[in-house]
């Protein structure tokens, strides 16, 4: 089956241009975050914690006030439109590499990055729309920024039947399922990051100009726990389709390839961290080091494996 | 004794603690990394040869640590072990714990519901009872008992969510399934491999002498294979023109059972993605490449032919190296023989192009196909003890002067060389190969069991919260007071929203308006 050149050059063209109006989206809200007043309460308030004991703790950082102008709310809706724009552009992307080569748009690593980024800042628009955590968006579009431009330069692959090991329907629910599973994983990842320092500012006040800005740490650390237990079962799947792919195309379900072996990895990491939230003395601080540690795990797995060791997963496309 | 006792004690607690699971899972994590990183032996073991050549002392540490078969070292296989030992001891009081808990009644109303996490209060003028009564409906599907309290006061404790610990315990025990059913396999399994050519070649699962390589599991000795047959009439290839390959396809026949001894064969379309499954066994085409057909007229007038499978050292382009070796015909002296072995070693180019004399192939179909061959004569070495290489030949033999060689040259479809004593040497034509991959595994249908089971249980565990939610309706003087506290008992994430909504129902003390 031929290439269709004219809809492959539209599907770049709209990747490109997903990735500047992305960039825009960020400028908007930016300047949001920039317009965002924090001023600083030099009295020590008393603030509950915990699980509803009524205990109450000293806070010894100055407690700040947080004030969003309407002219600055103006510019966090405007950055949110533009992105809402940017994925609807990245959508095209990939449905018209898809036409274009008459298969599933996931088979090399050019489209594989650009289809997890896409769920990622889908999964992330759903979540912004529903909870009150717009503000977060600069630092989840950060991320995907680069990798889309990792992407579109170094990994890029030219429009291309794939190779007769992927010719299965196996490609389209393993790579989907792995896909969605890694682009939401994305969120609690960046979410963990940004709890760690919004707890070290709830702590003792350090990182105060960028962490005043951020939401509660418990409001951080809830959104990667619910983040996480929807993409880790979906990583499951996901591994469990490939270990089924693996039985008809490789003669095993199971060989410690490298790609294997690091899924395995990430997935065990993502046990810990549902096990260390459950754990008296590992919630918090090192539960969020564990969920990033799974992320970096799965950006290893992208990039170490698929560049720098050859395995059977080998099929990445980069020249 | 009690010394030991407690000992023993102690070790056991401190195994089935959460905390060591949860260590040990680290260190499975951190296990398995270098198994990613460093070339592993049952993949292959060339590159770890390699390797510890390159690296020296170094290399040769690592190896002694087993960092080359990292899956089958003590220090990996004792850390899973371990987790074994740690899950069985840490379900086992939990499941006696939840057949326990599933026979008892939601506990006790609290007595001050305001200090739960959440909370929330109402005066209504709605009769107790009638509250009571709107309240039971409201909370269908949750496990509720209703009290009476002292002062005149009822309440009700409800709870749900218990199915959380049903897809916990599900999961976990389908862990410990899976972890047995894989080592199963890893016992009682085989693979092998070999190249059939396609031009209506056999292969027969009747020992391992059949295969080029063979991997059993431990309690495999390879007496006693699932016998069956394969014979591979032909292969196909297509490519795109940058040479990527786009389809292969194999017709091969096969026979299993009572056929073997008859005329009988089954006709299979084998190709990547579509194994061939039969008598337990499953076929893969996972390979292909060429085998170079020559024919050798002897000084004597008589003539040999034979092909076999040269090496593809680049996909691409099919570029191949190889082998090819004949026995003088009629001699049965061992010495007289060993004098006159051929070799035919060398490259051989699907597509082939030349710069001078250097050939290279530029596309891996065989539109103008070619070899670049060396020709040696004397002794191959090949029956000297040592493991022999099937495409190259024995270079000592080489470097003692006891095989020679005797003529270079590029030959094209039907081109000849002569060797000095009259020998002639022709490139027939291309033929293809497969390569053919058997393997075997009992437990592998039990193992996608236990993981469907698995992921089951984790969806059903992460999904479900387990929640408990209390009212208290008293009668005062305005009115009834209507109290509710709620509190997730596992993860505080996500009842928050549940609770505002219910709470907001309940506190009206009515019946829901639908
Ligand atoms: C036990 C078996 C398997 C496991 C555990 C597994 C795991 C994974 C993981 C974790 C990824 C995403 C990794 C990343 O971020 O790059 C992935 C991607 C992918 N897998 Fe698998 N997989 C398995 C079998 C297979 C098989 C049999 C095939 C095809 C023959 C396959 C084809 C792909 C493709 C095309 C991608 C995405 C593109 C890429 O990363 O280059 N997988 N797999």
């Amino acid at each position: 089956m031929p290439v269709n050149e004219t809809l492959a050059r539209y599907s770049d063209w709209s990747y490109v241009s997903a990735v500047v109006v992305y960039v825009l989206a960020m400028v908007f809200y930016l300047v949001e975050q920039a317009m965002t007043k924090t001023r600083r309460q030099a009295a020590r308030e008393l603030t509950a914690v915990g699980g509803g004991s009524a205990e109450a703790v000293e806070v010894p950082a100055e407690s700040v006030v947080v004030t969003r102008s309407p002219r600055a709310d103006r510019f966090g809706r405007m950055g949110f439109s533009l992105n809402v724009l940017g994925v609807l552009l990245h959508a095209a992307a990939v449905i018209l590499r898809g036409v274009a080569t008459d298969r599933v748009p996931w088979g090399n690593m050019y489209e594989y990055g650009s289809a997890v980024c896409l769920f990622a800042v889908v999964g992330w628009l759903v979540l912004a729309k529903r909870f009150d955590i717009r503000r977060l968006s600069v630092w989840v579009l950060l991320p995907i920024v680069v990798l889309l431009f990792l992407g579109g330069t170094a990994l890029y692959t030219p429009a291309a039947p794939v190779q007769p090991a992927l010719q299965s329907y196996w490609l389209a629910i393993h790579v989907t399922a792995v896909s969605i599973s890694s682009g939401l994983l994305l969120l609690p990842g960046v979410a963990s990051l940004l709890y760690l320092f919004r707890a070290a500012y709830e702590r003792n006040g350090r990182f105060a100009g960028f962490a005043a800005r951020l939401p509660k740490a418990e409001v951080l650390d809830r959104l990667a726990y619910r983040v996480t237990v929807v993409g880790f079962p979906l990583f499951t799947f996901a591994i469990i389709c490939g270990a089924i792919w693996a039985e008809s195309a490789w003669g095993r379900f199971w060989g410690w390839d490298p790609k294997e072996t690091c899924a395995f990895i990430a997935w065990v990491i993502y046990a810990v961290y549902l096990h260390a939230r459950a754990t008296a003395g590992w919630r918090g601080n090192r539960a969020a080091v564990i969920n990033i540690l799974g992320f970096a795990s799965m950006v290893f797995n992208l990039f170490f494996i698929n560049l720098v060791t050859s395995g059977l997963h080998s099929y990445a496309g980069v020249a | 004794m009690t010394n030991a006792l407690a000992y023993l004690r102690n070790t056991w607690r401190g195994l089935t603690a959460m905390r060591t699971a949860l260590i040990l899972l680290a260190l499975l994590a951190l296990g398995a990394l270098p198994g990613a990183l460093l070339p592993q032996r049952q993949l292959n073991a060339g590159k770890v040869s390699d390797y510890i050549t390159e690296h020296g002392w170094w290399g040769r540490l690592l190896d002694t640590l087993q960092f080359y078969d990292v899956y089958a070292s003590v220090w990996f296989s004792a850390i899973y072990v371990l987790l074994f030992i740690s899950l069985v001891g840490c379900l086992t009081p939990r499941m006696f714990e939840y057949a326990k808990q599933a026979r008892q009644q939601p506990v006790i109303t609290p007595r001050n519901l305001a200090r739960l996490p959440h909370h929330g209060t109402s005066t209504v003028d709605v009769a107790v009872d009638d509250v009571v009564e709107a309240s039971r409906k409201r909370l269908r599907g949750w496990r509720m008992v209703v009290r009476e309290e002292d002062d005149g006061a009822r309440t009700i404790s409800a709870e749900r969510g218990y199915l959380r610990e049903t897809g916990n315990l599900l999961f976990h025990f389908a862990l410990l399934g899976l972890i047995v059913a894989f080592a199963f396999g890893k016992l009682f399994g085989y693979a092998g491999q070999v190249a059939v050519i396609a031009n209506g070649s056999q292969f027969c699962n009747s020992g391992l002498f059949a295969y080029d390589s063979f991997t059993p599991g431990l309690k495999v000795d390879g007496t006693e294979l699932d016998p069956f047959c394969i014979k591979v009439n032909d292969f196909k290839a297509t490519y795109l023109p940058d040479g990527q390959a786009n389809s292969f396809d194999t017709g091969v026949q096969y026979q299993t059972g009572a056929d073997l001894n008859s005329d009988r064969w089954e006709p299979y379309d084998l190709r990547s993605n579509h194994p061939l499954r039969t008598a337990g066994d499953r076929v893969y085409l996972l390979g292909h490449g060429y085998a170079p057909q020559f024919t050798v007229t002897f000084p004597d007038g008589q003539t040999r032919t034979k092909a076999i499978q040269w090496n593809p050292s680049d996909l691409n382009t099919m570029l191949s190296s190889g082998t090819t070796t004949f026995d003088p015909p009629n001699t049965t002296d061992e010495t007289e023989l060993r004098k006159h072995q051929i070799a035919i070693t060398g490259l051989f180019a699907p597509t082939a192009v030349f710069d001078g004399t250097l050939m290279s192939s530029i596309y891996p179909g065989a539109n103008d196909p070619a070899v670049a061959v060396q020709v040696y004569e004397g002794d191959l070495g090949n029956n000297s003890g040592y493991a022999h290489n099937l495409f190259t030949i024995d270079q000592s033999m080489v470097e003692q002067g006891r095989l020679v060689q005797k003529a270079m040259k590029n030959l094209k479809l039907g081109q000849e060389i002569a060797l000095p004593d009259g020998t002639k040497i022709k490139f027939d034509k291309a033929l293809e190969f497969v390569g053919l991959q058997v393997s075997h595994d009992p437990s592998q249908d039990f193992v996608l069991v236990f993981a469907v089971l698995m992921l089951v249980g984790l969806m059903g565990s992460l999904a479900i919260k387990r929640r408990r939610l209390w009212l208290r309706v008293t009668p005062s003087g305005e009115g009834t007071v209507v109290e509710v506290g709620g509190l997730a008992r596992t993860d505080q994430a996500g009842y928050g929203e549940e609770f505002t909504r219910l709470s907001a129902e309940l506190l009206t003390g009515k019946k829901r308006d639908t």
